[in-house]
């Protein structure tokens, strides 16, 4: 096992801060702040929990007090001592304590009855932000780094918040309250704390600034180990055909050791802070005891406001070291709503236009206008497109893999938006309708099968608001993937597993096909919708797909040419560019590149 | 539990030492008052300003010496602590990655990565905490009671025994946060579970307008977890007030029954007063302690989910069976199997392989094609019957032994965020010749070229199109020159031109390597030696194209309707 690495603490520092220095400068009290404005959404709560916390100090007070008068009783001695008056003030002490704790218990409720509402909302808010974000975010962030911030990092939070923020509150309270009285008792002596007091402020500023990158490097490493597993799970089966678990557990060791020794160096420096601001404490405490001796000395102090005056420094700087402990826990809190808000605040897909049109009773003529296009600035895929699909119109895309096609449907469903040209259904640009009337307008099947967790009913349905288990019953067997499923032992109600090892891809395909099949829309897009259909079935779904075409203006991308021979339009795309139009009887006398590749079929 | 305390040890040694040097600081840092009474009551009167100094240095002394225990026996603590969980996540992550798929998949993918992740969190939090608020806490409890013995027993007494009450509550109190906290992360389980499918779904759930939808189940399962949190909180936080007011119960106790000693003249009233203020210390001890507790019970609900795959037997052991004398390098042998225990889903499949051949298998979707794979390749165990590579057992085999033989594309195959010749080289001993070789018969060298080798490919590949990712998983197949190639449907999404040149290149410089083509063209296979033909788990058909396209009628209408068909009317 690998012993921790000696904390290189300054070069992690060092890393961290330059980090942050190329990301948008944000300080630190603009996350507290966003974080009390999560809680002020509760303030009632707060304020009420607020209240509660005074009410039960004050109680727990009342108890001392009351015992005091009961040994008053006492204090009269051997024979006289007043048993009722004690009995009396037993009895009250019991209540007020019993008050004290239902008030007590009564203020930890309340508190998570807030702070588990500010999780909520955190995560909703965070949930809402993600599914606003253009797909090419999941793209480029591992989901487990996703789930990490929902979970890991709400929860960091949500610990502090709960915790930390009675405590700092009745802290408050008590140093003000001992300040006042030690002021009372020696302005001289409280100079002490004007050295030592300000000296705390400062360590603790300091070493902050030292935890705090550290504190950040451990959320952010944590994230990336859960993004690590995550990947390697979703990749068991690839991992175990070729026997890596050894290779990937080598991998899973280093990101490991780097997770726990990121958390490790945070503990390292973080354990620093109670100790210390003890230590500035105990020196003050010292000091007290020295000059209040010396003062003493001199005349000007009774041996018994030395006394109390150190009573009452212990009660000040009880507090203060609490807040101090508070300030590392804080710190991962802070650490950890920096990637909370860093999600919250990233770019949503640009909101639709203030005058976006919602498109409604739809045609389905669909023109593309000289449409250019590149993920990247440097690497533009579709150059100069144009083509028209009016509407029951069925428009087919061949071509080598790689050539484009794919990103043809996300530019018409506008996942991303052109560079060039523009896009329009029924004479309406696409930039100037919302995205999701838009996005209703299309049904589609999609080479990348995606089912949830949930029946196979619920799959089927998805999509449509409307569909009964005859509608769904009905769609499956034009699909014919209704016999596999009555073979199910739960038939239309089998959950499907999360790898769906228990249905094939095809089947997967068809449950999708089935799922559009469904949806009553004038637009209608096939990427590869059967590639993991045996031809046997998708001969028999023909017609069902014929019909789920019919009327429609249709966008299909498939290899298997049989698929589109009747296409009105075939757009062969080589390289972005489309290089060959026209339908297949054209194109075959044409005896080009759409030749070319038919013929291959038969090789 | 018992697990985790077994993934200490190592470290008790190092414990054990860290904890003294804290009993060592606390004590210290007790004695810091103390000197400061014995200056008031011993050093003050004396009126020496030397003395008062000295006395004033004692006490610096004493705070350096807990300000450097304090922090050291921290530091140890967070040492223990990161060495304990970094093993114990290593050996989760270790046995997750020998789970048999079964087992994988009785426990769930989401709750597999949440005991792999927020679980090891969680006992990490409470092994540093617990050595850091486990010392200091009974060290104050039991030296405030020791002090108050010195001061009268008979009180202690009284005092002491509502400890047991409280011992019994906080047992019965965190008993029950253990499944309340298993509850919290069941619910966890499928949070994780639901973001993952949002996460991975985005485009449809988009194309579908359904992120209304999508919300609300967030929603839903949103607050589930956090309903669940909170009732085992509200439960948890009930130790706290409870122990607080027994404790004060028992300092009742105490003044009555000192009020009847003062009376008999048993006690002085001073007494009762100073066993008030070491009430208050034992007081906050206990808080801790609760604290303590609370922490134990959510880290023992996670301790136990762990523990459940720790736990796990070891599935797919090597098994004994009788070889079986052949010259084939892979036989079927009446093989049955069922994922669900009910209807097989592939029945009595018999066929065998020569070195170097080529087979085909050709079927409706879910006709059990895939299924095949999975058992030759021993991710399932046969029901019935036996599977042999070169007359071997596939059960008797060494899982890595085994494994290596292949080189594999799967159907729906991962793409891993990295580089492109990281995912060529999957870890094996390849050189970048090597895979860029691999890439070149694969059909990938023209996009792999223009990317570079070296470039980064997006999660899940989606930098990449579907043929594109093809050729690269069958890349990663065939670059180490394996025993048996295993391409399942894995160029669907291929031109039908790169597909026939990806055949050839196959065929020209794998001719040693048993090839197995999972595939729903009729053209991807028809060269093969022997053709299977599934239908609902069995084999209807089994020979050379030839000789299918004469006995096998769903063969023929395959081949008619792709390429017959189309002979005619041209």
């Amino acid at each position: 096992m690998s012993s921790p690495r000696k904390p290189d603490i300054a070069g992690i520092v060092q890393k961290e801060r330059e980090r942050e220095a190329r990301r948008a400068p944000k300080n630190k009290k603009h996350i507290i702040l966003r974080l009390l404005r999560y809680l002020m959404r509760y303030k009632w709560y707060v304020f009420f929990a607020l209240l509660l916390s005074v009410g039960s100090n004050l109680f727990a007070l009342i108890g001392p007090l009351l015992s005091g008068y009961a040994i008053d009783a006492i204090e009269l001695g051997v024979g006289r001592v007043d048993f009722q008056e004690v009995l009396r003030y037993c009895i009250l002490m019991i209540i007020f304590y019993a008050l004290s704790s239902a008030m007590s218990y009564g203020l930890a409720v309340l508190m998570l009855q807030i702070t588990r509402k500010v999780v909520y909302s955190m995560r909703q808010d965070l949930f809402n932000r993600l599914m606003s974000l253009p797909v090419g975010y999941f793209d480029t962030n591992p989901s487990g780094d996703i789930i990490s911030r929902f979970s890991y990092d709400v929860d960091t939070i949500n610990t502090s918040l709960s915790s930390d923020l009675i405590t700092l509150f009745s802290s408050a309270i008590t140093v003000i309250v001992s300040l006042v009285m030690m002021i009372i008792i020696s302005p001289k002596l409280v100079l002490i704390f004007v050295v030592t007091v300000p000296m705390t402020i400062v360590f603790t500023k300091k070493l902050t600034s030292f935890t705090r990158p550290l504190f950040r490097a451990r959320s952010r490493k944590l994230g990336e180990l859960n993004g690590f597993i995550e990947e390697m799970m979703t990749g068991q089966k690839t991992l175990k055909a070729y026997h890596q678990q050894p290779n990937t557990i080598e991998k899973f060791k280093g990101r490991n050791t780097d997770a726990v020794d990121a958390y490790y160096q945070a503990d390292y420096m973080g354990s620093m802070v109670g100790p210390s601001v003890n230590l500035i404490n105990n020196i003050s405490l010292s000091l007290v005891t020295i000059f209040g001796a010396i003062l003493y000395l001199g005349g000007s102090m009774s041996l018994g406001d030395i006394s109390s005056f150190v009573l009452y420094s212990r009660k000040f700087s009880g507090p203060i070291n609490e807040s101090a402990n508070i300030m590392s826990e804080l710190q991962s809190a802070l650490a950890a709503a920096e990637r909370v808000f860093r999600l919250m605040d990233e770019e949503p897909e640009p909101a639709d236009a203030p005058d976006a049109a919602v498109l409604g009773e739809v045609r389905g003529d669909v023109e593309l206008r000289h449409v250019c296009f590149g993920y990247t600035a440097e690497q533009e895929i579709i150059h100069d497109l144009s083509l028209k699909a009016p509407k029951g119109k069925m428009v087919a895309i061949v071509g080598p893999t790689g050539a484009g096609k794919t990103t043809l449907i996300n530019l018409l469903m506008r996942f991303y938006d052109v560079d060039a040209g523009e896009i329009t259904v029924d004479d309406q640009a696409i930039t100037g309708l919302t995205r999701g009337s838009l996005r209703k307008a299309y049904a589609m099947v999609l080479q990348d099968t995606w089912l949830f967790h949930g029946s196979i009913y619920e799959n089927i349905s998805y999509g449509s608001d409307t569909a009964t288990m005859e509608d769904v019953r009905r769609v499956a067997k034009a699909a014919h993937i209704h016999n596999y499923i009555m073979t199910l032992p739960e038939q239309y109600d089998t959950i499907l597993s999360d790898d769906g090892t228990n249905i094939s891809k095809g089947q997967k395909q068809l449950i999708t096909i089935a799922r559009a099949m469904l949806l009553d829309a004038h637009m209608l897009i096939l990427d590869e919708a059967t590639s993991n259909v045996d031809t046997r079935t998708e001969i028999q779904i023909q017609e069902a797909m014929l019909k789920l075409m019919e009327g429609k203006t249709c966008f299909v991308i498939a290899h298997r040419l049989s698929t589109i021979r009747n296409a009105d339009q075939i757009l062969v795309v080589r390289d972005g560019e489309i290089v060959e139009i026209g339908n297949h009887r054209e194109l075959m006398q044409r005896k080009g590149f759409y030749s070319q590749l038919y013929y291959s079929q038969f090789q | 539990m018992s697990c985790i305390f077994r993934y200490i040890k190592p470290y008790l040694r190092r414990m054990t030492v860290g904890l003294v040097i804290k009993v060592l600081a606390t004590i210290a840092e007790l004695l810091i008052p103390w000197a400061l009474a014995y200056m008031v009551d011993e050093i003050i009167p004396l009126k020496s300003v030397k003395m008062i100094l000295l006395w004033g240095c004692v006490m610096f002394l004493f705070a350096f010496l807990a300000w450097i225990g304090n922090i050291g026996a921290n530091r140890m603590a967070s040492k223990v602590a990161r060495n304990t969980t970094e093993r114990l996540r290593l050996d989760l992550y270790t046995k997750i990655s020998y789970l048999s798929s079964r087992q994988a998949e009785a426990f769930t993918m989401p709750s597999l990565i949440s005991r792999a992740t927020t679980d090891t969190y969680n006992i990490h939090q409470m092994v540093g905490m617990m050595q850091r608020l486990g010392v200091r806490a009974p060290i104050m409890m039991l030296g405030g009671i020791g002090i108050t013995m010195t001061l009268d027993v008979q009180l202690t007494l009284i005092m002491v025994c509502m400890l047991p009450f409280m011992g019994i509550f906080v047992y019965k109190i965190s008993r029950k946060g253990i499944p309340l906290y298993t509850y919290v992360q069941e619910a966890i389980d499928r949070f994780v579970r639901q973001l993952r499918e949002d996460i991975t779904g985005v485009r449809v759930i988009k194309a579908l307008s359904k992120v209304e939808y999508e919300t609300q189940k967030f929603d839903q399962i949103n607050e589930e977890v956090v309903n669940r949190d909170r009732h085992a909180g509200m439960i948890m936080n009930i130790l706290n007030p409870v122990m607080n007011f027994l404790l004060n119960v028992g300092m009742v106790l105490v003044i009555l029954l000192g009020a009847w000693r003062v009376n008999q003249g048993l006690t002085q009233p001073g007494t009762i007063i100073a066993f008030m203020s070491y009430v208050t210390l034992i007081l906050n001890a206990m808080l801790f302690m609760s604290r303590l507790f609370v922490m134990t019970s959510k880290a023992t609900a996670s301790g136990k989910r762990i523990e459940a795959v720790l736990d796990t037997p070891q599935d797919l052991l090597l098994e004994e069976h009788a070889p079986l004398d052949t010259e084939d390098h892979i036989v079927f042998d009446h093989v049955t199997y069922s994922y669900e225990g009910a209807a097989p889903n592939v029945k009595d499949i018999t066929f065998s392989l020569k070195k170097g051949e080529t087979l085909g298998i050709i079927g409706a979707t879910g006709s059990g094609k895939t299924t095949l794979i999975n058992l030759l390749m021993r991710f399932y165990d046969v029901g019935k019957g036996a599977i042999y590579i070169n007359g071997i057992d596939v059960r008797s085999y060494e899982t890595r032994k085994l494994r290596t033989m292949f080189g594999v594309a799967f159907q729906n195959d991962v793409i891993f965020n990295d580089t492109i010749y990281e995912n060529i080289r999957f870890g094996r001993s390849i050189s970048r010749e090597e895979a860029l070789e691999a890439a070149e018969y694969a059909q990938a060298l023209p996009f792999i070229k223009e990317k570079g080798l070296d470039s980064v490919l997006a999660i899940r590949g989606a930098n990449l199109s579907g043929g594109q990712k093809q050729r690269l998983l069958i890349a990663r197949a065939l670059a180490g020159k394996p025993d048996i190639l295993i391409l399942d449907d894995s160029s669907s999404a291929l031109d039908y031109k790169t597909d026939a040149r990806l055949r050839q290149e196959i065929n020209g410089h794998f001719s040693d390597t048993t090839t197995i083509i999972i595939a729903q063209r009729i053209s991807s296979i028809m060269g093969a030696d022997k053709i299977i033909v599934m239908e609902e788990g069995e084999m209807i058909g089994y020979g050379t194209h030839q000789e299918l396209i004469q006995s096998c009628p769903i063969y023929q209408e395959i081949s008619q309707s792709q390429m017959g068909g189309e002979e005619k009317n041209e």
